[in-house]
């Protein structure tokens, strides 16, 4: 049952850390915006949750497991609506869909328009 | 030796690059950011200085022997609260400055301070 | 394994720290500092300072980027070119770093724990603490009991610091006399509202079911400071933010209704008044000042109380402080705006005037 658990657990964290990778190697070598926040976005959630089960796994303490759930069940909440206001603000600032550098302003657009 | 003060050579390269901002740039907002990577390098410090080997965080529990030192851990935790208060107060006179002169660019507010003159 | 870290993270903090000295957009740049002080927060729980971790993940990567982010907004983003050779800062730096860096060399190694820091007072507060204050967590029984007198003068300082930006930054604000001109305030922040809220309909909706989650945990955080990291400190800066996010989604004149500046002047003064209280009522009960062991019969009871206390006290003036200051930019810029605003309305109608 130890080895199981074992096993299990660095299997979660090994595809958690791998997916961090593979966001940070998209992060670099995609073209443009959307496609670099689609790389970060979906391999976030992901790599978060599978990080977090593995610790959970690891972790015979129930009160670190109900942390750690909490802790998952935020980040599950938070880590795509960040996504959605990156992509909703640069949407609203005129990114169009090639051009990778941001527009020429002078004046940081406010939060409230 | 390398390893043994790797840390504090770290953090005599940081402090040194808050400082160069400091004295180099003339953006009053760009000096502030090298006074914060300046202070965030003396806390790297202290917090290094704490740490012992195979010690834990100072939180007392059963069956542990090491633990590292609270005390500049204290000192630190009350100097970031402090250290925002006062860029706060940098960030403010940094507004106020633009509202009057138009510019946060050194070169500029002395420009204009001579043509008052 | 744990030198892995310590190395890797902090090469990430020097090359961070290089790219702030190259870009030239500030907004770039306080991104970066962002980045910088989750790196470092992450450095601190590497050497096992938690509690220090807490507050530099809180207060240096969100509450000091969200500042300074808004300062530009006001000052402008980019940065002039540096006109004037920078040999002379160069040599200066390089002179002063490598005198720091020989005079480390006599320092006693990393991680040492027969180095001269950990001989003097620390063993006491870390044999001794358990029996003197009864607080498991001994960060919080230094900060609040051994040298509480200590951090009553750092409260002060954040008190002033607050008191200090909204003396500069304070606006006018227009006397609302009659009730007409209220209630067309309140359609306008009405009319405002429902603009806003198709454009942050998944921010606001995600934030509205976050923002009790962020008080609960605020006060988790105050009230657990004695068995686990956390404490006043911390605790008001999650406050804020929790109140920060609010404002930066429902719009200021919204929140305003919601926080009365007044309200939170007020609590700013209570805190710092709170925790100087207890010390008095120490003094009058014939002990030293802050010496918690006077406010009960049982000493160790009376230090909890009096840890208590003064945390919510450093808990109160830390978030309203917090609050007041973002309050006073955030006016500021939105008087900026309309000012700006009204001077375009104006020309335009002398223009159409001529």
């Amino acid at each position: 049952m130890d080895t199981f658990i074992n096993i299990s657990s660095s299997v979660f964290l090994l595809t958690g850390s791998f997916l961090c990778i593979s966001g940070g190697v998209g992060i670099l070598r995609f073209p443009d915006f959307y496609t670099r926040m689609h790389a970060v976005g979906v391999t976030e959630t992901l790599a978060t949750a599978m990080i977090l089960i593995g610790l959970m796994l690891h972790n015979p303490d129930f009160f670190v497991d109900i942390k750690l759930m909490i802790i998952l069940i935020m980040s599950l909440f938070i880590s795509p609506t960040a996504s959605h206001a990156l992509a909703s603000a640069a949407m609203r600032n005129d990114f169009s869909q090639k051009n990778n550098e941001k527009p020429d302003s002078e004046q940081v657009k406010p939060w409230n328009p | 030796m390398l390893m043994g003060l790797y840390n504090y050579w770290i953090v005599v390269v940081l402090m040194m690059v808050g400082f160069y901002i400091v004295i180099a740039h003339g953006n009053l907002i760009k000096k502030i950011v090298g006074l914060s990577i300046f202070q965030t390098s003396v806390f790297i410090f202290y917090i290094s200085m704490a740490k012992v080997d195979g010690g834990t965080a100072p939180i007392l529990a059963d069956g542990i022997t090491q633990y590292s030192n609270p005390l500049p851990h204290v000192l630190i935790l009350t100097a970031i609260v402090v250290g925002i208060a006062t860029t706060a107060l940098g960030l403010a006179l940094a507004v106020r400055i633009k509202e009057t002169y138009g510019s946060i660019e050194e070169e500029e507010i002395q420009k204009k301070d001579n043509l008052d003159c | 394994m744990e030198s892995l870290i310590d190395i890797v993270l902090l090469a990430f903090l020097v090359g961070i720290a290089f790219a702030i000295v190259w870009m030239k957009d500030l907004l770039a740049v306080i991104m970066l500092l962002g980045i910088y002080g989750l790196l470092s927060a992450s450095f601190f729980v590497a050497m096992d300072a938690v509690d220090v971790a807490f507050t530099e993940a809180s207060v240096g990567a969100g509450i000091s980027t969200l500042l300074m982010l808004v300062t530009i907004a006001m000052t402008g983003r980019s940065e002039h070119p540096v006109r004037h050779k920078p040999f002379l800062a160069l040599a200066v730096v390089i002179i002063t770093g490598s005198l720091l860096i020989y005079g480390t060399l006599d320092m006693p190694y990393f991680g040492s724990a027969q180095a001269p820091v950990h001989q003097h007072v620390a063993p006491r507060y870390i044999n001794d603490s358990i029996e003197e204050v009864g607080v498991p967590n001994i960060v919080t029984s230094v900060l609040a009991s051994y040298r509480a007198f200590d951090t009553f003068g750092e409260v002060v300082v954040i008190f002033t610091a607050g008191m200090g930006v909204l003396a500069l930054l304070s606006v006018v604000r227009r006397p609302k006399n009659t009730t007409g001109d209220k209630a067309r305030d309140i359609a306008k922040i009405d009319l405002i509202n429902d603009s806003m809220h198709e454009q942050h309909l998944v921010l606001r909706i995600v934030t509205k079911m976050l923002i009790p989650f962020i008080f609960l945990y605020a006060f988790y955080v105050q009230f657990h400071g004695d068995y686990g990291p956390g404490g006043g400190f911390q605790a008001g800066v999650i406050f804020a933010s929790a109140i920060f996010l609010y404002a930066m989604l429902f719009g200021m004149s919204t929140a305003r209704r919601v926080i009365n500046q007044s309200f939170i002047q007020l609590l700013a003064a209570i805190g710092v008044l709170l925790y100087g209280s207890v010390g008095v009522v120490s003094l009058l009960n014939g002990k030293n000042f802050f010496d918690y062991s006077a406010l009960s019969v049982d000493p160790i009871a009376g230090q909890h109380l009096g840890i208590l206390l003064i945390e919510l006290g450093v808990g109160c003036t830390v978030a309203s402080v917090m609050v007041i200051i973002f309050f006073s930019f955030a006016d500021r810029k939105d008087n900026g705006q309309n000012l700006e605003s009204n001077g375009i309305e104006n020309n335009l109608k002398e223009n159409n005037k001529k």
